[in-house]
């Protein structure tokens, strides 16, 4: 309990408990490989509220890619207890895991992971499929989301005709199109260019403010962290510092110094 | 979850790999093609037989002097001259399922008309003999029951006869000449085509039994050969052949335990026997072609193997995005569904093709129902079920995790 209470966040009050997103008590992970059991997680304890913008660092082996399969619902801990929104999912199965994934999580990845030979509107429309939305509303939907991203003119496009930086705001808007928690970013700009990366890190910073998104963004570049809010940086399976960010970028103005180049993937 | 939204998906999985796809559906397609194929020209066969059997009447049976033991030699059926008119005469009073009876004698002889002959086995009975046989008269008229009480000399001839003596001559009212004696041509028989044994039942001719056995054979003491009885219905056969066998058992004064000295020959029995021998080569052949489709059923297994591991990456995103196990395991088994349906569907089109191919061109009978459809859709339905679980199962079972970063 006492680590929890020092790495409450320092920015949203504590007084609403539905404000508590993500809720990580004492979470440990064992890997057995063989006879070698492999300690990934040595009892995390973590709170972010909503409207937190949080970046996780660490080497790899750290345990980060871990965490964020603990808190996309991906996996299941070993021990301890997770708390999305209140519910306890570290005893769900897996069906389960996946309608929690399909209602509270949106991924965004670094291989941005489309389905292949699937137009960009029925890649968003996809979690939308799996929780039952009727066709004309899924499409509804979709579309929007793609507007939000700023792909409305894309929507045929299938994923090996759009550029990396489309390619990622399709899956961006695939991460919002059933109103998640807390969108989750693994490696986001890991195979994007800088601009690029900047434009993706800036909608991010839009969803987070204009939206109260809670956003969690898995990186090992110090740069892409400083658009966060906040920073845990993981060594050796525990959090090792978890501070907020000072001299926080902001993507629109970081952009506007940028030099547009000429193959820019943009119309 | 979206049945919809999972055909859809299935179909443009299927249709992304079109050989392959096409290649998966031909084992299914020769194998449902091969069933009913073969179930069809099986059904054919026997559709053929009771068609026949019936043709003959299926009510019918033939009652005949049994069995005689002469000094501890039996000398077969037909052997002892044990049945005769009063017999007859007896059954037709005495048991109620019987519709009609006749006496039959047999004959032959060489019909002569002009310059034509022609050999003919024939066949004396009573004025009923087109209601037994359910056999109709196609010109004339059948003799009468008067004809028969007075042994008149007419003469019903059948349709092979009527066309060797009388080639594009009418033979209503003509004189023929059966071993020397005038008779007069009454009637002509409705074409019947062959006997189950290949013979022509149209080579025959029939005369009034009592005329037979005065006039034909000069019988000092008339006997009959058989009687053919037709019973209310096919129902009622058993029925009727058990009181048959009581009367008669009565009539010779058989003593219990006694074996019979006559034999009641039920059409019903010689057509569950064909229907038998028939469905077991039905069976024969159709089990042969499942074997094909099991074949098929094995390919479709190989090929959603091999598409399941192509598509661990997409398994992956799908289950990361909220596909529960379950939604992955029904869309993989849609697809190998798909599959064996498609290729079901159209093994039965070019199986009807080709069934009716064969009837065209070797004129063998065929006959394609809607219960071999049935089956082998079902068959092949099963098939996809079965051969398409394990690799959906394998999908489902993926760990998303390991999927996402499946290479």
């Amino acid at each position: 309990m006492s680590s929890r209470i020092e790495t409450v966040s320092r920015e949203a009050p504590r007084n609403a408990a539905q404000d508590i997103v993500i809720l990580l008590e004492r979470i440990h992970k064992v890997y057995r490989m063989g006879d070698i059991e492999v300690h990934a997680l040595r009892g995390v304890s973590l709170e972010i509220n909503r409207g937190e913008f949080v970046a996780i660092m660490g080497p790899s082996g750290s345990g980060k890619s871990t965490m964020m399969n603990i808190i996309g619902c991906l996996d299941r801990p070993t021990k301890g207890q997770y708390f999305l929104e209140g519910v306890d999912v570290s005893t769900v199965d897996k069906a389960g895991l996946a309608d929690i994934r399909n209602k509270s999580v949106g991924f965004v990845f670094q291989s941005f992971n489309l389905v292949p030979r699937t137009s960009a509107l029925e890649n968003v429309e996809l979690p939308l499929v799996y929780a039952g939305v009727g066709s004309s509303e899924r499409v509804r939907r979709a579309r929007a989301a793609l507007t939000e991203v700023g792909l409305s003119d894309r929507e045929k496009n299938m994923p090996n005709q759009l550029s990396g930086g489309q390619q990622q705001r399709v899956a961006l808007a695939r991460a919002l199109v059933n109103n998640p928690s807390l969108i989750l970013a693994d490696e986001p700009t890991g195979a994007l260019d800088t601009r690029t990366s900047v434009e993706v890190m800036e909608i991010f910073q839009r969803l987070n403010s204009e939206r109260r998104l809670t956003i969690v963004v898995v990186t090992h570049e110090p740069d892409i962290a400083q658009y966060a809010k906040r920073i845990i940086q993981f060594r050796d399976g525990r959090i090792h510092r978890d501070i907020p960010v000072e001299n926080r970028k902001d993507a629109s103005e970081v952009l506007q110094q940028l030099p547009v180049e000429d193959d820019e993937d943009e119309e | 979850m979206n049945l919809l939204a999972i055909i859809k998906v299935a179909a443009r999985a299927l249709g992304r790999n079109k050989l392959r796809t096409a290649l998966t559906m031909l084992g299914i397609i020769i194998g449902v093609g091969a069933v009913i194929v073969l179930v069809s020209i099986g059904q054919g066969a026997q559709a053929m037989v009771l068609d026949q059997i019936s043709s003959m009447g299926t009510n019918m049976m033939y009652v005949m002097p049994g069995n005689m033991m002469f000094g501890g030699a039996a000398l077969g059926a037909g052997a002892a001259a044990t049945l005769t008119d009063d017999d007859v005469n007896a059954m037709e009073r005495e048991v109620p399922t019987i519709a009609a009876v006749s006496p039959v004698v047999n004959a032959s002889g060489q019909l002569v008309f002009g310059n034509q002959n022609w050999f003919v086995r024939i066949q004396g009975t009573n004025e009923k003999f087109p209601e037994i046989r359910t056999w109709k008269v196609e010109q004339g008229d059948f003799f009468t029951d008067a004809d028969v009480r007075s042994a008149a000399r007419v003469i019903v001839l059948g349709k092979t006869v009527a066309e060797k003596l009388f080639p594009g001559v009418d033979p209503i009212g003509e004189t023929i000449r059966v071993r020397n004696l005038p008779f007069r041509v009454v009637g002509v028989l409705a074409a019947k085509g062959q006997s189950m044994v290949g013979q022509d039942q149209d080579d025959t001719a029939v005369i009034p039994y009592t005329t037979a056995q005065r006039k034909l054979l000069g019988q000092q003491i008339p006997s009959i050969n058989q009687a053919m009885v037709s019973a209310v219905s096919q129902q009622a056969s058993s029925v009727t052949q058990r009181q048959i066998t009581e009367l008669l058992r009565q009539r010779h004064k058989i003593a219990p335990g006694e074996s019979d000295d006559f034999m009641v020959r039920n059409m019903t029995d010689a057509a569950q026997t064909f229907t038998q021998l028939t469905t077991i080569m039905t069976l024969l052949l159709g089990s042969i072609a499942a074997i094909s489709l099991v074949v098929g059923g094995i390919g479709i297994m190989n090929i959603m193997l091999v598409s399941v591991t192509e598509r661990t990456r997409e398994i992956g995103i799908r289950m990361a995005v909220g596909a529960r196990p379950n939604y992955v395991r029904l869309q993989f088994l849609t697809e190998s569904l798909v599959l064996s349906l498609m290729g079901g569907l159209i093994g039965v089109l070019i199986g009807g093709g080709i069934a009716a191919l064969v009837s065209r061109i070797l004129g063998w009978p065929t006959l394609v129902s809607a219960l071999s459809v049935l089956i082998s859709f079902a068959f092949a339905t099963v098939i996809g079920i079965f051969f398409g679980y394990y690799p959906a199962h394998k999908a489902a079972a993926l760990d998303p995790i390991e999927a996402l970063r499946y290479e």
